[in-house]
């Protein structure tokens, strides 16, 4: 939904990255704002999984140019920790197996960590409960994926539910996605997309990370951006992704 | 001035004359005499060729003389809700503190002291332990006060607590924990050896037990090792596994400045079970060694052995296991993992997995892996607003868990895990 007034959350100007020396983004700009729907899209290699782990901050990305900033303040002034606590969810491509961990223990953990972010009171076991009973009905999952190792054993589109309940406890202000529909058959990119539709807002914003248009038969982005060699190279609205889908992006690289 | 080696051993040669009678006198002056001959090991040998022993030179540890006079309260968070319990106090036998109102039909918890003319005790004390060979086991063979007897016929029903505390004393004193098990015929229990300091005083925890199973018995058996920061800790255990018999050791290294822990386990008959979970966790300047050696002697055994170290700071953590099948044990199935977490580039670890097979009908398998924090998972927990230290706190704890989750005792899983937590100062989970 697009709201020209709205608070702009994220303002990327010129951003460039590089990992172990080699450059990746090239110049990125970005502005969203709250309430809107983002897609980024892009053939492989083109930057933009690497644009949603400078945003949230992987250790092995090194940011050499341009600036971003989150509700005004400076993204990469913060570690990964602070920008999550400021409101800022990145939904994994390859979710982690930690073993060992138990599903809600570590969503209670992170839960709690932003409880006292937000000068909130933290649940104890016992109300936590309650509260993932409820999201975990929003990603359709059973209930036993709680007791188990986070992520451990789960198949792939377990996992990709699993990233949605966690963003549906968390309830960032921007989500990123990055290809969380990789991997997914047409049923469980269904429940994931109705979930993530459910958690949109118009205090929070959306971008998605994607190679294929399907996700956006779901999603319905507002904006959509083509990424190529390390920039945005063409935005347009959700017919861009149709045009994409239909033509493929050699034209586009063409005209860039 | 700062004792050297050899005056540190003298100290400890001089002890206390401990009374006992008969058949133990004359194992305790052989003891003697071993213990002289052996005197301390050294890193010229091969068994102790990580283990720096210097730290312990630098003191005199007496003998203790008079006993701390503690109650329950003192002891409240070591303590297991509805099990068995015999609690010694720097080394002598606390009735008042213990517990065996539960034993059930067949099984007896005692104190070793009040057993010694017990034809059971005499046939089996000192059998095992090899105070031939080992100074730390003649030392403390001479020179233990008390200690446990347990004896198992039919199931016991709780499991059996053996609390060892060690207080602060004005002088470094030496403590010898003793501890005697005998598992009869398809018997089953489970036992927790717990090593516990209260106050940060130097002592050395000289610590000697001897298992026997009998065919097809069960036993699980639990060490914890969570002295006191400057404590000293040299553990032996013996075991016998008969035919048939499973034997399940957990073991947990996380106190003391320097520790040991002997384990050697004999198959002794055939279709025995073993099964041996090993954990250490250390920071600070701490060195915690773990030596296991498993021998099948006789056909169709089995065993499976975990261990993990855990080393953050400068520790140092050392396992060396041994598996040796011998002529005779053929299709022995026996597999061994080493697995090892740096949590500081000062920190060490040396793992030396050995395999001896005189055999030629066996399946055995090993492997060891040293790596460190994944740093994926790292950027994960932090990506949900977990910060650093907690994120790793928490990747830290998990390793560890899977060993501490094979103790059968809920509430000591329990309390272990927030031990664990407590010492990963400034975490909350």
């Amino acid at each position: 939904m697009i709201n020209k007034g709205s608070k702009v959350l994220l303002e990327v100007k010129n951003l460039k990255a590089e990992v172990a020396g080699v450059e990746i983004l090239k110049g990125v700009d970005l502005t969203v704002r709250a309430g809107e729907v983002h897609a980024i899209m892009g053939i492989n290699g083109s930057g933009k999984s690497t644009f949603s782990k400078v945003l949230a901050g992987h250790p092995d990305y090194t940011v050499t140019g341009g600036t971003a900033a989150f509700e005004g303040k400076e993204l990469f002034a913060l570690e990964p920790g602070e920008r999550a606590r400021a409101g800022l969810f990145l939904a994994f491509q390859y979710p982690v197996e930690i073993p060992g961990v138990s599903n809600s223990a570590f969503l209670r953990l992170a839960y709690n960590t932003l409880q006292t972010e937000r000068g909130l009171e933290e649940l104890d076991p016992l109300e936590f409960e309650d509260l993932v009973q409820e999201k975990i009905k929003i990603v359709e999952m059973d209930a036993s994926f709680l007791s188990r190792s986070v992520n451990e054993g789960f198949s792939g589109g377990e996992k990709k539910r699993n990233e949605i309940l966690q963003m549906a406890v968390l309830e960032p202000k921007l989500a990123i996605l990055d290809e969380t529909d990789s991997g997914l058959d047409i049923d469980a990119l269904r429940i994931v997309a109705h979930g993530v539709n459910s958690l949109l807002s118009k205090d929070n914003a959306l971008v998605m990370v994607t190679h294929y248009q399907r996700l956006l038969n779901y999603i319905v982005p507002d904006y959509v951006h083509v990424m190529d060699g390390g920039r945005i190279v063409r935005t347009g609205g959700k017919e861009l992704a149709l045009e994409l889908e239909a033509r493929g992006y050699d034209w586009l690289r063409a005209a860039a | 001035m700062k004792p050297s080696r050899e005056q540190c051993f003298e100290q400890l040669l001089l002890g206390k004359t401990v009374k006992s009678q008969g058949w133990l006198e004359r194992i305790r002056t052989a003891e003697l005499e071993h213990a002289a001959i052996l005197n301390f090991p050294s890193t010229s040998q091969d068994d102790w060729r990580f283990t720096d022993l210097s730290a312990l030179f630098q003191y005199g540890f007496h003998p203790v003389t008079s006993y701390a006079k503690l109650t329950l309260s003192d002891i409240g968070k070591f303590l297991i809700p509805g099990a068995i319990r015999l609690v010694f106090v720097d080394g002598c036998y606390v009735a008042e503190l213990s517990d065996v109102t539960q034993l059930g039909a067949g099984v007896t918890v005692a104190a070793l002291a009040d057993r010694f003319g017990d034809k059971l005790v005499e046939k089996n004390f000192g059998y095992h332990a090899p105070y031939k060979q080992d100074a730390f086991v003649a030392l403390n063979t001479n020179f233990f006060e008390d200690g446990a007897w347990v004896h198992v016929a039919g199931e016991a029903a709780e499991p059996i607590h053996l609390l060892h505390v060690a207080t602060k004393r004005e002088v470094p004193s030496a403590l010898y924990p003793r501890c005697m098990v005998v598992m009869d015929a398809s018997s089953r229990a489970t036992l927790i050896e717990d090593y516990v300091g209260l106050g940060d005083g130097i002592y050395f925890s000289n610590a000697v037990t001897e298992v026997v199973l009998k065919e097809h018995a069960r036993l699980q058996h639990v060490r914890v090792q969570r002295d006191e920061k400057n404590a000293f800790h040299i553990g032996h255990c013996s075991v016998e596994c008969g035919r048939g018999s499973i034997y399940t050791a957990t073991s947990l290294a996380f106190g003391a400045r320097m520790s040991r822990h002997t384990l050697h386990v004999k198959q002794q008959g055939e279709r025995a079970e073993i099964h041996l979970n090993g954990l250490a966790l250390i920071a600070g300047r701490q060195i915690a060694d773990t030596h296991t050696q498993i021998d099948h002697a006789t056909p169709r055994g089995k065993s499976i052995q975990l261990h993990k170290c855990i080393a953050d700071d400068s520790a140092h953590a050392i396992f060396s296991g041994k598996i040796m099948v011998h002529m005779g044990a053929t299709g022995t199935d026996s597999a061994q993992s080493s697995r090892n977490l740096l949590l500081s580039g000062k920190a060490h670890i040396d793992t030396q997995p050995q395999l001896e097979i005189f055999n030629d009908d066996v399946s055995c398998k090993h492997g060891a892996t040293v790596g460190q924090i994944d740093a994926e998972a790292l950027f994960f927990l932090r990506s949900r607003g977990l910060t650093e230290k907690l994120a790793r706190n928490l990747l830290t704890h998990a390793f560890a868990a899977e060993i501490i989750a094979k103790i059968p005792v809920p509430s000591l899983v329990e309390s272990l895990g927030r031990t664990i937590l407590e010492r990963m100062s400034g975490a909350h989970i």
